[in-house]
């Protein structure tokens, strides 16, 4: 193995990590301010996908599919977060999970009823497509290191938005303790649409992101959705920094595991046997990662107890 | 969710004049939601086509989601079977889920007519008298790659697929007639839209090409970023991911792929030029591979039905055997094992104005049956 194929495969893991770091901020977000279990959160990500396709066809530009992703997933979670979750607050968690699974039945099949069951076209801008020469001699597309960077860049955001504003201290003040914010004058429900609004616009833009170098289909949010959980839970369950550092762990994890382990038992056995235990022992190695971290930590790295 | 086509009525003049035979009812459990559901759906549309078509009003589809999860499509054979009382099934398009429908349907006595997964289990010693697969044994079409590969003169080839039954047939298949080397051999998790690290290692592996089964949107997201990333080996696989229903979504990434299949949009047979123009007529979009396997397993089914009544199960057996009827692909005819024997092409993918589709470039394998026949005792 040469160090020039395991850079590549670090800067793979990076950027699904941060890809799922995306995914999972807006989730953690969500249940960290309003204690709400979001299973349409990879739904919110299908529909930035869709809206980009759709945009990207009828315009030809990557950057109005963007932003189209944006407002498309933004708008999609306030009216969600405003006709149904908000019902849903007082209620406990197995109420949540059954009301946002039927979100999922309801946004998958609206999508198909719109385009049709069959994947849609969304392509990698022009300027970014084909590959990069980094130093080292190691070629890498140019279009996943521009996730990389928006992935930092929109993680460096969140965290002075969090940090920094009024807004992130009212979001701060509604995680501790939301009656007292009710109290002092602040509009908590305006905060909630706004707040779920803004996790599902990072869904959309993952969604958008991610689309155009995968397949957008129906359906393509749930096997994100379920990694963005596991990150969640890794993290600790409300912590943004919690769900970045998760993310980069379990997107390393994920990618060096299904390039290592498979070599890795080839010491020990004939090939196909070895590919065939490696892969399999590859695609449960991050719930083995979750189990040991909650083995260590119960609350998740960053969590609270 | 639930469809009926009730094609026509099964009308009381009939029953009073004691004519007409009592007809059939077939069910259909085939995947119309989820990842997959542009496979099921061609299916289901293509099947349809040739019942309408036949003009007959004595066969009953009743058609159900199996969701792609074997569960399911469990529940659904039990009701189907059960409370329906088909007396023919059909639709499955997923080996796993074949694997977990078929033995057991067979055993209470029903046909099954396969119009798309082919598994080993089922053409080897699971073979059974009332199984007939109408599209292909798993195996087939890679292994049609893997005899253009040495036509090809490749040497060193990189090979992946996912880790479920039929990923295992396909690489199984490629290296039966493959007479190269392997640069690499790699099990994918299925449903993995992420191939960064398999890209990675394509490239650092010295091959001199790649062969991949990765049907669905898996081929979709394979493809896209394979020709993102600079690794320019050409690439050979089967049909599947070169398919009218995921072309489009891949855009030019796949032009100049070489692809294996059993059919083509543009064989030149009277069949087949009818079942396209007609498809697009009824659908307004072209018909998949899948569409096309969906079609001739409804002319198999209707071509038995001409000879034999189905509660007659030895003659109806004898007359699917026979599989007389006018096949979209050309010359057509079961082996022992009840799979097909017939040409396999090898397609090259081109646009045609805005569409992308496949032509042939060749026949790779010709009148091919498959290597299980002598391990099943039919």
């Amino acid at each position: 193995m040469s160090a020039v194929l395991f850079i590549e495969q670090v800067l793979n893991g990076l950027q699904l990590g941060v890809m799922l770091f995306l995914m999972a901020a807006g989730l953690t977000l969500i249940f960290g301010v309003m204690g709400l279990i979001n299973l349409a959160h990879g739904s919110l990500y299908m529909v930035g996908a869709f809206a980009a396709a759709a945009v990207a066809g009828a315009t030809g530009s990557f950057l109005l599919a963007l932003m189209a992703s944006l407002a498309a997933a933004a708008a999609a979670g306030a009216v969600v977060e405003v006709l149904v979750i908000r019902r849903l607050y007082a209620r406990d968690h197995l109420d949540q999970v059954l009301a946002t699974f039927a979100l999922i039945l309801i946004f998958s099949e609206g999508t198909r009823w719109i385009f049709g069951s069959f994947p849609l076209f969304l392509d990698i801008p022009a300027v970014l497509s084909g590959p990069v020469t980094l130093p080292g001699g190691i070629a890498y597309p140019k279009y996943r290191l521009a996730i990389i960077l928006a992935g930092l860049a929109v993680a460096g955001g969140l965290y002075l938005l969090i940090t920094r504003t009024r807004i992130g201290i009212q979001i701060r003040a509604g995680e501790a303790d939301r009656e007292m914010i009710a109290a002092l004058g602040v509009d908590i429900s305006k905060l909630y649409t706004l707040v779920f609004a803004l996790g599902a616009a990072l869904a959309g833009f993952a969604g958008a992101l991610v689309g155009a170098i995968q397949s957008v289909q129906v359906g393509m949010g749930e096997p994100v959705l379920i990694l963005a959980f596991v990150v969640i839970v890794i993290g600790g369950i409300g912590s943004i920094k919690g769900a970045f550092v998760g993310a980069l762990l379990v997107g390393m994890t994920d990618t060096l595991g299904r390039f290592l382990l498979p070599g890795l038992f080839g010491l020990m056995m004939d090939p196909s046997a070895a590919t065939t235990v490696g892969s399999a022992l590859a695609s449960m190695l991050i719930y083995v990662l979750m189990a040991l971290v909650l083995l260590v930590r119960p609350t998740g790295l960053y969590g609270t107890a | 969710m639930k469809f009926k086509f009730l094609m026509g009525a099964v009308c009381a003049a009939a029953l009073a004049t004691g004519a007409a035979a009592e007809g059939v009812k077939v069910g259909m459990i085939t995947t119309l939601s989820g990842g997959g559901a542009g496979l099921g759906i061609d299916v289901r549309d293509g099947f349809m086509l040739a019942v309408k078509q036949s003009g007959r009003d004595d066969i009953e589809v009743v058609i159900e989601d199996d969701q792609r999860k074997p569960e399911v499509a469990v529940q659904l054979a039990d009701k189907m079977i059960q409370s329906e009382k088909v007396d023919v099934m059909t639709g499955i398009i997923w080996s796993n889920l074949a694997m977990a429908v078929v033995p057991a349907a067979v055993a209470q006595g029903k046909f099954y007519l396969s119009p798309n997964a082919g598994p080993s289990a089922l053409a080897g010693k699971g073979c059974n008298p009332n199984y007939f697969n109408v599209a292909w044994q798993n195996d087939n079409l890679h292994e049609a790659a893997g005899a253009y590969a040495n036509d090809a003169g490749f040497k060193n080839s990189f090979i992946l697929a996912p880790n479920y039954p039929a990923g295992q047939d396909a690489l199984t298949g490629y290296k039966r007639l493959y007479g190269g080397d392997l640069a690499g051999e790699i099990y994918t998790q299925l449903g993995q839209t992420d191939y960064a690290a398999e890209i990675a290692q394509i490239r650092a592996s010295g091959a001199d090409s790649v062969f991949f089964f990765l049907p669905g949107g898996m081929g979709i997201s394979f493809l896209k970023q394979y020709a993102d990333s600079g690794v320019d080996l050409p690439v050979v696989g089967p049909a599947f991911s070169f398919d009218q229903g995921i072309l489009q979504a891949v855009g030019a990434a796949a032009l100049g792929v070489k692809n294996t299949s059993q059919w083509s949009k543009d064989l030149d047979n009277a069949a087949n030029v009818a079942f396209v123009e007609s498809f697009q007529a009824e659908y307004g979009r072209l018909p998949s591979l899948y569409a096309s396997q969906g079609f001739d397993t409804a002319l198999l089914l209707i071509s038995a039905m001409e000879k034999a009544d189905v509660s007659d199960a030895d003659a109806f057996r004898a007359a699917l055997k026979a599989a007389d009827f006018a096949s979209t692909r050309g010359d057509f005819a079961f082996a022992s094992n009840h799979h097909p024997i017939q040409n396999i092409y090898v397609r090259e993918v081109i646009q045609e104005g805005d569409v992308f589709t496949n032509k042939v470039v060749a026949t790779g394998l010709e009148n091919h049956s498959n290597a299980y026949v002598d391990e099943c005792g039919m």
